[in-house]
């Protein structure tokens, strides 16, 4: 079976009409010596037979944190996804469907977004969320994208404690529309806040800031936000879901735009994706808020319906005019977030949360006892802090590796000066004796 | 049909002169094209434009427009309550659905307008 529909005489015929002979013709424009020249090396069709146990064999060479224990954080998280997650998603009036584009006949879908949307709210304490985005650091950049429209001011003066892979997605996206990122210092593992304020004028667009940030610390929240709004500037924070358990919510700390990584909501880690990013504003910001938005109405016989509203901002209306070039949204796994955060309801998300916390407090406590090794997170933290191995944190890992943890992140790869440095990562899912267990390598 | 007294723009603004000043909103006919008007989005008193500067957008059911400076001037005055009754762009575009006020800076540029003849022949052939 071909999968391709068009038969030579097609292909002839739509070559005749563009004047070419060949269709190498049509790659005239690539450098002979940019081209492969040779054959593709693809190996025969297989048997399904065959190619399931090639997959079977292939997938066993991976391992997991169904088999390991992990302590590796940093932006995706290993948490206990209740089976009515994949029973709801893998549905495949959900599972098989896309964003709705004919939206009104998919009032099922719309539904699930629009519970979502509500989710999202009632858990980050903010006026309206979106459908979501593709992941916590776009959502984070478009934040910043929308802070320079409503102000109509170029710099976004951001915390340097802000994870530093969203930092990167962060100044691509200024780069592309002309706007700046201004770069606190960090104070230990905390934002330097007088240095943050410093940068703060009349040209901020947005003061950006990460809580817990990318170590796990908690920010001075309150003076980060009445400086930015003294300067006409908006507040965005970018949050942990699952720490909204037990912290303030970024609606409590008055933030114009809250975005978080919705992964840790009943998502797998997936081996770093596809994600979800959750967006959410203040109502007098609506209508410069990206991507798509569900809006719940009546129709002509009173009954209640879904729509999805404020499209006209989007890019197949606005073209070239839009604010924001997503026009999709993450379906499938908003549907998973919703499903999460009603399954545990309000009760259950504050025990995930309280149970990350004290496991990482008593991880980090035991570690603090150890000679050989230093707990560098002396302000309060989340479920993530800071561990100096003072020795290679790669070979540290190998050995965990071979006790079946997986270790925390390495953070010479982003900050050279913390070489033997790891960010260490406690979940609800690690036991007491996975703790012990990794405490007694690191302490070798 | 469209009111002699003002002048206007391809862009379909159109303009009232007032001694200096320069009162602007969208025609009749941009209305009716636009369609159910549900937001309008104007800049703030103070800002200063050049012709042919975006100054605002007005949203409908179906798509969102820019709105563009006739004339060059200086904001003196928006239109408060278009934000909470959009539907005014609709029913009266000439009067309660007007946008902003400008100081002109360039009352020349009046000249490059068109009249309500002009406009009207324009729609036709557009």
């Amino acid at each position: 079976m071909t999968y391709i529909p068009n038969t030579d005489s097609d292909r002839k015929q739509m070559m005749a009409q563009i004047g070419i002979t060949d269709i190498e013709e049509l790659l005239s424009d690539i450098p002979g010596s940019l081209k492969l020249q040779r054959d593709l090396n693809m190996p025969a069709g297989l048997s399904e037979m065959e190619l399931k146990k090639l997959g079977i064999e292939t997938s066993e060479r991976n391992t997991s944190c169904h088999k390991y224990a992990s302590f590796l954080g940093g932006g995706a998280y290993d948490h206990y996804i209740p089976a009515t997650v994949g029973a709801v998603i893998s549905r495949s009036e959900f599972y098989t469907s896309y964003t709705p584009y004919q939206p009104e006949i998919s009032q099922g879908n719309l539904q699930s977004i629009f519970e979502f949307q509500t989710l999202v709210c009632q858990l980050t304490g903010m006026d309206v969320a979106n459908a979501s985005m593709y992941d916590g650091a776009t959502a984070l950049a478009e934040a910043a994208m929308m802070a320079a429209h409503i102000t109509g001011r170029g710099n976004w003066v951001v915390s340097g404690c802000v994870n530093p892979m969203y930092l990167e997605v962060m100044k691509t996206y200024a780069w592309a529309s002309g706007n700046h990122v201004l770069l606190s210092n960090r104070l230990s593992l905390r934002t330097d806040v007088e240095d943050l304020l410093s940068s703060i004028d009349r040209q901020t667009a947005c003061v950006v800031v990460q809580n817990p940030n990318f170590f796990g610390s908690l920010e001075q929240i309150a003076e980060i936000e009445s400086a930015a709004h003294e300067a006409g500037a908006l507040f965005i924070m970018s949050v942990n879901p699952i720490s909204l358990g037990i912290l303030k919510t970024p609606g409590e700390w008055n933030a114009d735009i809250c975005v978080a990584e919705g992964q840790p909501l009943g998502i797998s880690m997936g081996y770093g994706g596809p994600l979800l990013g959750l967006f959410a504003c203040k109502s007098e910001y609506v209508r410069h808020m990206p991507g798509r938005l569900v809006g719940a109405t009546k129709d002509k016989e009173n009954r209640t319906g879904y729509v999805l509203t404020l499209q006209t901002r989007e890019q197949h209306i606005r073209r070239e005019k839009a604010t924001s070039n997503i026009c999709t949204n993450e379906a499938l796994y908003a549907l998973a977030a919703s499903v999460y955060l009603c399954t545990l309801g309000r009760e259950g998300l504050r025990r995930v949360a309280d149970m990350c916390f004290q496991k990482a407090h008593y991880a980090a406590k035991n570690l603090a006892k150890q000679t050989n090794v230093e707990v560098l997170s002396k302000d309060p933290f989340f479920h993530e802090f800071v561990v100096n191995c003072n020795r290679s944190v790669d070979e540290v890992n190998a050995e965990l590796s071979e006790h079946r943890m997986v270790g925390g992140l390495p953070l010479g790869q982003f900050y050279p000066e913390m070489m033997g440095c790891m960010l260490v990562c406690l979940t609800e899912k690690r036991t007491k004796s996975e703790i012990d267990a990794f405490v007694r390598v690191l302490a070798k | 049909m469209q009111p002699k007294d003002l002048m206007y723009t391809r862009s379909h603004e159109w303009v009232r002169v007032n001694g200096g000043k320069a009162i602007v909103g969208i025609t009749d006919h941009a209305q009716a094209e636009l369609g159910d008007v549900v937001y309008v989005e104007l800049p703030k008193v103070g800002a200063v434009l050049s012709k042919g500067d975006v100054f605002g957008t007005v949203e409908s059911v179906k798509t969102v427009s820019d709105l563009l400076a006739p004339v060059s001037g200086e904001i003196v005055q928006v239109n408060e309550k278009l934000p909470d009754t959009p539907e005014v762009v609709n029913e009266e575009p000439y009067d309660s659905g007007w946008m902003i006020e400008l100081n002109m800076s360039k009352p020349d540029e009046l000249g490059e307008l068109m009249s309500s003849e002009q406009y009207e022949s324009f729609i036709e052939e557009h």
